[in-house]
């Protein structure tokens, strides 16, 4: 069997191939371009790359595609010149095609794309009716259009002979565009997926396909005469849909499937021979009402779809007379999408890692297949890109437990029992697929095969396979449209070469977040189920151990309230109770001793309103506040002798708070986040009656818990999408994680928290005097400001004293002059005024006797994780997890990025946008966090750079 | 997004109902009515059992009243064991609750200690962390807290109090970022068909060549003749803590 390719887009949009003979993904020649969608046929891919245009590649083959054209040069005979060109008004053309209706000159026939070349020039066709005609080629007629004979006859009047010349598709092995055929009139509507098939549905013309594609707004395209002899096709054209399509899949054979953004699946009917663009729609619902489905794909007797809860389902009952199938079977595993390959061949993203999984075991017999296997061949790309042990050992990352086994290395079929080891997830109640009878659906017999089929988990894979990094390749899209797979083929996707094997081990390959997540949740999942078995029936049963009064105590320093202020050393006393209802209650006390006499202060924890860290040079000091104290400006200031122990507080006190109005985990999808002027990111859950007039809480009053992080702007959406852009400009998404920043360990949480960094610039001012005999000099009056001051004048800020925002934060930068601050300066940088402070302008006139510049010097916050962030994507709707669907960063996309088929993402349609932004420093002024270890993700590149923003 | 706090505290809030009754042949008063308790997994039995003692002394005599002590199908329970485990151990196949025979009378010296006090209890349980993290960290860490903060500890487990124990247990279970685990991860394997109580080795999180060890590399080692894969269920999410170091240091 010839090997043949399964083609798959990485979450940067580079496109690989990996051969069914190979054990390397190779990357796409033609590597410039980014791609989100691939689809692929044997000889062909057809893509849509990033700039959201489609493109082609033809495999290159021995025998080039060639096209002949052809036109008919036409004479009549007249008594004067014999046979010429001058014809009767009613005749053709002098040039025409072969029906003479059109008029054809040679010179106007232009190449159909400037993918195609002229092989020669104009030859005329000698040969007629395969018998060589007389010199010239001419055939003989009495009239248009009529018998021609290869004979010059008496009565002959006109004659005619045929010019041909070959033109040859010259970009094959390239991506070669469509042509888009926008229409200027009207908005331009980019196509967000495509699906090539159909090459079973009839033999002509010889490599016909039918080529599918669906677009931003949810339209249905057709791409006309798509063949060997024509790969581009000639037009696309509209087909109507019942609903906005989001996602379409086009098998070999006659089936089509289409999703809609309700969530249904529109099913084409009447494909055949004589119309491969089908007659009809009719419609399937979804497995469940609540979760639609996301993506379908569909082979020749099957259809597999993915639902918004990445669950994975077999369509039973799909074939050419039904091709809505009968129901849908649950299949194990959670996948982003699956892509259904030549003979009905399953492949899969997997949904938390990312990793491209092969259906084992699908045969014609059990076409739902056995097991996910995870395909772990290499990338060429990580090998060429340097030929030292470094590369070679971060190939390590993609092997398989073969490797780790060390001389048991085996072919796949024997692998196959070392990846049956049955482990927790084996208990069999887990391993039935569920079967759902929805849509349109009759007898639902029983169905075995398919029942025990999903046996293997992806869990398990991630238990077996601890050794990989996270360097694996992430991927987006996958297609097997040309790879064709026997069902008993012996395949070395599932090991890697001994050759690569990293021969000293020194460097230890951590587990992948995504592993562990899985592993978590799969523990999780075990004990909730333990937890339903042993208590459910259980719950009114005495607890062993009645809750009680939990204090803990320490020593801290308090700024007292009392003039003049100071520090006093406290003792202070956090007293948790826990009420029947298990809800929680918390009092801090704080002990003083004024004049020998011992008094103490207390506060509700469920009163509090913001916890923030403050840094300043001496103290490891925290701001706790109340409505009232906030009223009073005046927070309750703790320090602590030690970091740890004022992170240690902090965290308990937060635990408090947020156990006190029982908050747990990520903020909920309408919570209100906001940023302070120091770039701490806060956030409030709006209770039920937020927009109620009458119960209208003012921001101060609310309850803010920090989220780590530096962000300069946070913005956030109904449907839990965040994003920021942190003070260096870069954009960051928000990962769902909690904590990071001061809160550790309880108060965190210990997935998706990232090291997050920020750039950030420290301005003062410098400022001078002009005098009649120096002019300006930096000695000012005695009444002026400081010559060296921050921008209100009060405070001294001299280079050398200024610091950077907190012990977090270094210079990254010396100091440099700030040229674009508001009002402009002059070439070296100041700004004019009569006096301090009055208002600046960029240039000197007379009456101007002081000036000022500002100088900044940017600092960094220093990264605490040893985390690094999720790579960026820019192939924008590859990404489609959960808040990770990233933007294209704007260097590289179109206008705006087509929305993923999830449809959960709030902005991108019909979700009321619900941002709100709390003022800035509205519940924190006297405070400066840089809590750089937060849960955020860095998304896409840097976006616009400018210098030196002003505070 | 499942976190490990999520699974910490399922852990931690695991609970068995169990059904105490009083030994038949124990001298009461007037019959005595059984005692139904959600007993916490991680917790110790006479440590959680105050209320069933004071049940049933209500009912009997003051002469007849010796050290108590619990039973389940013939099987005098350990104290010393976490309660999980001994459920999971000796009773997990039965149906719930879980019948516990309470006794008065003819302790058991040869298969049970004494625990007079909680005291004994809180030493017992101190020495099982003290000796996890002279494996996970050469006791370094353990050694390094305050009195205050073993107590805390010790009054995390007894209050019930998954805050109070976590904020403090959270140190014993780090580890410096640029080392891939503990120095060993401490475990015991109990078995009920053998005749040792456990068993326990040294085994580090990453094997000689650098590759990280798993639970089934653990299993294939340190038992390898022992239990079908199928019955490492239980070891898994055993809620004794020093399995659930496992747990931790690979997640």
């Amino acid at each position: 069997m010839p090997s043949s390719v399964l083609w798959a887009v990485d979450l940067f949009g580079r496109v690989f191939t990996l051969s069914t003979a190979g054990q390397h993904w190779e990357p796409c020649r033609d590597a410039q371009l980014e791609f989100k969608r691939v689809s692929a046929a044997r000889d062909c891919c057809w893509g849509i790359a990033c700039d959201h245009q489609v493109y082609v590649l033809v495999g290159a083959s021995d025998v080039p595609i060639r096209c002949q054209e052809e036109a008919y040069e036409n004479q009549r005979w007249n008594p004067v010149g014999g046979f010429c060109e001058v014809l009767l008004p009613s005749d053709r053309w002098p040039c025409s095609d072969v029906s003479g209706l059109q008029h054809r000159p040679l010179d106007g026939v232009a190449l159909p794309s400037p993918h195609w070349e002229w092989e020669s020039d104009w030859y005329v066709d000698e040969n007629f009716g395969g018998e060589p005609t007389e010199k010239g080629g001419w055939t003989y007629a009495i009239d248009f259009p009529a018998t021609y004979t290869r004979d010059k006859k008496w009565n002959s009047c006109v004659r005619r002979r045929r010019w041909i010349r070959y033109r040859r598709y010259k970009s094959q092995d390239t991506w070669a565009k469509i042509p888009s055929e926008d229409d200027p009139q009207q908005l331009p509507d980019p196509f967000s997926d495509l699906s090539v098939g159909g090459w079973e549905v009839t033999d002509e013309p010889v490599g016909r396909l039918s080529v599918w594609a669906v677009t931003l707004q949810g339209k249905v395209w057709y791409r006309e005469n798509v063949s060997h002899h024509n790969p581009e096709g000639s037009s696309w054209s509209l087909v109507d849909t019942p609903g906005e399509a989001v996602q379409i899949s086009c098998g070999p054979h006659d089936l089509l499937w289409v999703t809609l953004w309700e969530g249904q699946a529109l099913v084409r009917e009447g494909i055949n021979r004589n119309n491969p663009k089908g007659s009809s729609w009719s419609t399937v619902e979804p497995p469940t009402s609540e979760n639609g489905i996301l993506h379908v794909s569909t082979g020749v007797c099957v259809v597999w779809a993915v639902t918004k809860d990445r669950k994975v389902w077999f369509r039973r009952g799909v074939n050419s007379h039904n091709p809505c199938g009968t129901s849908w079977i649950e299949m194990f595993g959670e996948m982003m999408m699956v892509n259904v390959g030549l003979n009905d061949q399953v492949w899969g993203i997997g949904c938390v890692d990312r990793a491209l999984y092969f259906r084992q075991g699908v045969t014609q017999s059990e076409l739902s297949g056995k097991t996910w296997k995870a395909i772990v061949a290499g990338r060429e790309g990580d090998r060429s890109l340097s030929g030292s042990s470094i590369s070679l050992l971060s190939a390590g990352c993609f092997f398989g437990n073969e490797v780790r086994g060390g001389a048991e290395s085996c072919g796949p079929g024997d692998t196959d029992a070392s990846w049956e080891v049955p482990g927790p997830a084996s208990s069999p109640a887990r391993l039935r697929g569920k079967e759902s009878k929805k849509g349109p659906s009759h007898a639902t017999a029983t169905f075995p095969e398919a029942t025990d089929l999903s046996s293997l988990t992806l869990l398990q894979l991630g238990l077996e396979e601890p050794e990989s990094t996270d360097c694996h390749a992430l991927w987006a899209w996958v297609s097997g449209g040309g790879c064709a797979v026997e069902a008993h083929t012996t395949l070395k996707w599932f090991t890697t070469q001994s050759g690569l094997s990293p021969s000293t081990q020194t460097l230890l390959l951590p587990i992948t977040p995504a592993q562990t997540a899985a592993w978590r949740r799969q523990i999780f999942q075990q004990l909730t189920e333990r937890t339903k078995r042993e208590l459910e029936n259980f719950q009114h049963y005495e607890q062993a151990v009645e809750q009680s009064v939990w204090v803990k105590t320490g020593a801290l320093q308090w700024w007292c309230d009392w003039k003049p202020h100071k520090w006093v050393d406290v003792h202070v006393a956090l007293e948790q109770l826990t009420g029947n209802d298990a809800a929680q209650d918390s009092i801090l006390f704080i002990y003083y001793v004024v004049h020998e006499e011992k008094k103490y202060i207390h506060v509700f924890l469920n009163e509090v309103t913001a916890l923030v860290p403050v840094f300043n040079e001496a103290k490891h000091s925290f701001a706790l506040y109340t409505p009232e104290r906030t009223r009073q400006r005046w927070p309750v200031r703790l320090a602590a002798t030690t970091e740890q122990d004022m992170s240690d507080w902090l965290t308990l006190l937060n635990l408090s708070c947020c156990e006190s109005r029982r908050l747990h985990g990520r903020p909920s999808p309408q919570a209100i986040w906001s940023v302070t002027c120091k770039g701490d990111i806060f956030v409030s859950e709006p209770g039920p009656d937020l927009e109620a007039p009458e119960r209208r809480l003012p921001c101060d009053q609310m309850f803010w818990r920090q989220i780590g992080g530096h962000l300069r702007v946070v913005e956030a959406s109904s449907r839990g999408v965040v994003w920021g852009i942190g003070y260096d400009h870069t954009a960051w998404v928000y990962t769902g994680g909690y904590g990071g920043g001061c809160f550790q360990g309880l108060a965190n949480s210990t997935s998706n928290v990232f090291t997050q960094w920020d750039v950030k610039c420290v301005h003062i001012y410098e400022n001078q005097r002009w005098n009649p005999v120096t002019g300006y000099t930096s000695r000012g009056l005695p009444t002026d400001r400081y010559m060296w001051s921050d921008a209100t004048g009060l405070q001294e800020c001299t280079k050398a004293s200024t610091k950077p925002p907190s012990l977090q934060w270094t210079w990254v930068s010396d100091w440099f002059v700030d040229f674009s601050v508001p009002g402009g300066t002059d070439p070296e940088g100041w700004q004019y005024a009569s006096d301090f402070p009055a208002s600046y302008h960029k240039y000197k006139t007379m009456k101007d006797f002081v000036r000022r510049r500002c100088w900044a010097r940017a600092s960094a916050g220093c990264t605490w994780a040893p985390t690094s962030p999720l790579p960026p994507s820019p192939s924008a709707p590859a990404t489609r997890c959960g808040p990770w669907r990233g933007t294209a960063p704007p260097s590289t996309a179109a206008p705006c990025p087509p929305p993923g088929p999830t449809g959960t993402c709030g902005t991108a349609r019909g979700s009321r946008p619900a941002t709100r932004r709390a003022t800035a420093g509205s519940t924190c002024p006297t405070t400066c966090a840089t809590c750089l270890w937060g849960p955020w993700t860095r998304s896409g590149s840097s976006l616009t750079k400018s210098r030196g923003a002003t505070a | 997004m499942t976190d490990d706090k999520d699974v910490l505290r399922d852990v931690w809030f695991g609970r068995i109902p169990t059904c105490f009754t009083l030994y038949q042949d124990e001298i009461t008063e007037r019959e005595a009515e059984p005692y139904y308790l959600l007993l916490p997994r991680v917790s110790y039995l006479t440590l959680v059992t105050d209320k069933v003692k004071k049940h049933f002394q209500k009912v009997m005599r003051q002469e007849d009243i010796s050290e108590i002590w619990f039973e389940y199908e013939g099987t005098p329970l350990k104290w010393h064991y976490p309660i999980g485990l001994l459920f999971d151990l000796l009773a997990s196949s039965s149906a719930l609750p879980w019948n516990i025979t309470v006794h008065f009378k003819s302790f058991p010296e040869k298969d049970l200690l004494h625990c007079p006090s909680k005291d004994v209890i809180e030493a017992h349980f101190m020495s099982c962390v003290k000796e996890a993290d002279a494996l996970k960290h050469k006791s370094q860490v353990i050694n390094e807290m305050q009195k205050k903060d073993h107590k805390q500890l010790w009054m995390g487990l007894q209050n019930d109090r998954f805050d109070q124990f976590w904020a403090i247990n959270r140190k014993l279970m780090e580890y410096p970022a640029e080392e891939n685990g503990f120095r060993y991860i401490p475990f015991r394997i109990y078995q009920t068909t053998t005749e040792r109580p456990f068993i326990q080795k040294l085994f580090r999180p990453v094997s000689t060549d650098g590759q990280l060890h798993t639970l089934g590399d653990l299993l294939k080692e340190v038992c390898p003749s022992a239990v079908a894969p199928e019955e490492m269920w239980f070891t898994w999410v055993m809620p004794k803590s020093d399995v659930l170091m496992i747990y931790l240091s690979y997640c």
